[in-house]
C-alpha cells in the first residue's frame, strides 16, 4: 500500500433502507494516513451505517468505496478490510462473545491466522495497550460497563488495525472511564474515524470533524 | 442469574481435567440407567456420595437439589406400584402396591439420586465455560457446543432485557391478574424478547465478521493433563468395569 495514498476514499455513495428516504445521498469522504476525523449528527441521521458501510457490512446502493487503495463491492472484497480496519461496535455486549476476556481477544487473531504463541502476544499487547492487565480470565458478562468497553477496544486493537471506526466509544461512561477512553485513543497511532455526540469529546481527540444531516457530510468547525 | 456455579472450591475434584471428567460422567449414568441390580446402583449411589465429600460440595445447595429430586420420586412411588399389574405387596388404604411396582420405583430413585450426585460433583464443579472447551476438545458436534457457549454468554443479557421490560411494565401499573389483559402482555413481553434476541444475534454475527469471521471457530483454550488425571481415569475406569462385570454376572434377571 502506498503510503502516501488514501486510506479509504468514498465517492457518490447513497444508502437506503427501504425506498423511502435515503440515509444517505451521494456522499464523498476521504481518509488519509494519520487522520482523525469525528462524525456528528442526530441520532438515525446514518453516522453507525456509513461506518457499516466502510466494513462491508451494509452495501452501498449507489456509489464506489475504495478501501486500502481497491474498490471494494463483493463480501471477499470486505475480508481484507475487516482484517486491517477495526469497527468497535456502539454496545460492547453485542461485541463480547466469549465466555473469558482473554479466549473474547484471541478470537480475531486467531481468524487472522496468527498461531498460538503470536495469539498469546497479541492477547497480553492488546490488554496492556488498555491497561487492562490481569483481566485475561475474567468472565465478560461480568465486567462493569466501562471495563467491558476497554475490552472491545482491545479485541479490535488485538487485529493491529491500520484504521479504527469507533462507534460512541465514550457513550455512557462515567468520567474515569471516559477519561481513560480519550487518552488512549490519543496515544494510538492509526487514523480513525470516531462517532460520537460529545462535541467537546471530538474536539479533544480529532483532527477535523463531520457532520451527517440530511443524508450529506458537512465539515464543521468545533 | 448469574451462569458461575454455586459449587465451585478447590479441591483435588475441582483441579481434575474436564475431559475425562465428562466421559467418565456419561459412561457412569449410561451403565447406572441400563442396570437393574440393586447392588449395583446401591454401589452406584456410594460412589455418588463419596465423589460429593470429596469434591466438598456445600450441604445446604446439595440438599436442596436432592429434596427436589426425591419430593417428585414420592409421586413415582404412589403412582407406579398402584398402577402397574402384578403381585400385592402391600395394601394402604385398601389400595394395593404391586411387588413390582415397588421394586421399579425404587430402582429409579436409587438411579436418580446416583447421576445426581456424581453429576453435580465431577461436572456440577467444573467451570461452565470450561465444560464448552472440554465438549470441544471431545469432538463433541461443533454446532452443539457453540450452542451452550453462546447460550451461556447470553443468557444473562437477555434475562437482563427481560427484566428491565418488566420492570418498565410495572412502572406504569401493570399488575398480572387472570384476565386477557395480562396474558396479551406477557405475550408482547415474549414476543418482543424474542424479536430483541434476533436483533441482537444479528448485532453479534456483524461483530464477529467484523473481526475476521469466516464460519470457523479457532480454539485458543487447551487443557493440560495431569498424573493426577491419569490416576482419575484409572480408577474410575476400574469402578466402572467393575459395575459392568457384576451386572453381568448377577445375570438378565433383575434383583
Amino acid at each position: 500500500m502506498n503510503e502516501k495514498g488514501n486510506l479509504l476514499d468514498i465517492q457518490g455513495v447513497s444508502f437506503r433502507h427501504t425506498a423511502q428516504q435515503p440515509v444517505l445521498e451521494d456522499v464523498n469522504l476521504t481518509i488519509r494516513h494519520g487522520e482523525r476525523v469525528g462524525l456528528v449528527g442526530a441520532i438515525g441521521s446514518g453516522k453507525t451505517t456509513l461506518l457499516h458501510m466502510i466494513v462491508g457490512l451494509l452495501k452501498p446502493n449507489q456509489g464506489q468505496v475504495e478501501i486500502l487503495g481497491q474498490t471494494r463491492s463483493s463480501e471477499r472484497d470486505f475480508w481484507e478490510v475487516r482484517e486491517r480496519v477495526g469497527l468497535l461496535f456502539q454496545d460492547p455486549d453485542d461485541q463480547l462473545f466469549c465466555p473469558t476476556v482473554q479466549e473474547d481477544i484471541a478470537f480475531g487473531p486467531l481468524n487472522q491466522g496468527k498461531n498460538r504463541e503470536q495469539t498469546e502476544r497479541a492477547v497480553r499487547n492488546a490488554l496492556s495497550l488498555v491497561g487492562m492487565e490481569g483481566y485475561e480470565d475474567r468472565i465478560t458478562h461480568h465486567l462493569s460497563g466501562g471495563e467491558k468497553r476497554l475490552v472491545s477496544l482491545a479485541t479490535v486493537l488485538a487485529m493491529e488495525p491500520d484504521v479504527l471506526l469507533l462507534d460512541e466509544p465514550e457513550n455512557g461512561l462515567d468520567p474515569v472511564s471516559h477519561e481513560r477512553i480519550r487518552s488512549l485513543l490519543l496515544s494510538l497511532p492509526q487514523a480513525m474515524i470516531v462517532v460520537s455526540h460529545n462535541v467537546e469529546f471530538l474536539a479533544s481527540v480529532t483532527t477535523r470533524c463531520l457532520r451527517v444531516e440530511d443524508g450529506k457530510l458537512k465539515e464543521i468547525v468545533v | 442469574m448469574s451462569c458461575t456455579t454455586h459449587f465451585s472450591g478447590h479441591t483435588v475434584v475441582h483441579r481434575l481435567d474436564p475431559r475425562p471428567r465428562v466421559v467418565a460422567t456419561l459412561v457412569f449414568a449410561v451403565l447406572i440407567a441400563l442396570s437393574g441390580h440393586y447392588r449395583v446402583l446401591c454401589s452406584g449411589v456410594a460412589v455418588g456420595a463419596f465423589l460429593a465429600m470429596l469434591s466438598k460440595l456445600p450441604i445446604r445447595p446439595l440438599a436442596k437439589r436432592l429434596l427436589r429430586l426425591n419430593l417428585f420420586m414420592v409421586v413415582l412411588f404412589l403412582l407406579i406400584p398402584t398402577t402397574s399389574p402384578g403381585e400385592p405387596m402391600f395394601r394402604l388404604l385398601s389400595v394395593p402396591f404391586s411387588h413390582d411396582g415397588v421394586h421399579l420405583a425404587a430402582g429409579i430413585t436409587l438411579k436418580a439420586n446416583a447421576i445426581l450426585l456424581v453429576f453435580t460433583s465431577l461436572l456440577g464443579t467444573v467451570e461452565l465455560s470450561s465444560l464448552g472447551h472440554a465438549f470441544h476438545h471431545l469432538h463433541m458436534p461443533a454446532k452443539l457446543t457453540h450452542l451452550f457457549m453462546f447460550t451461556l454468554r447470553y443468557l444473562d443479557v437477555l434475562h437482563h432485557e427481560y427484566v428491565t421490560l418488566l420492570r418498565t411494565m410495572k412502572a406504569r401499573a401493570f399488575r398480572p391478574a387472570m384476565s386477557v389483559h395480562t396474558y396479551r402482555t406477557y405475550g408482547y413481553l415474549m414476543g418482543m424478547l424474542l424479536v430483541r434476541s434476533l436483533v441482537r444475534s444479528e448485532r453479534i454475527m456483524a461483530a464477529m465478521k467484523c473481526r475476521g469471521f469466516r464460519g470457523e471457530f479457532h480454539a485458543y483454550h487447551h487443557f493440560h493433563f495431569h498424573q493426577r488425571d491419569a490416576v482419575f481415569c484409572l480408577t474410575s475406569a476400574i469402578v466402572l468395569m467393575l459395575f459392568a462385570f457384576v451386572e453381568w454376572i448377577s445375570g438378565g434377571v433383575a434383583r
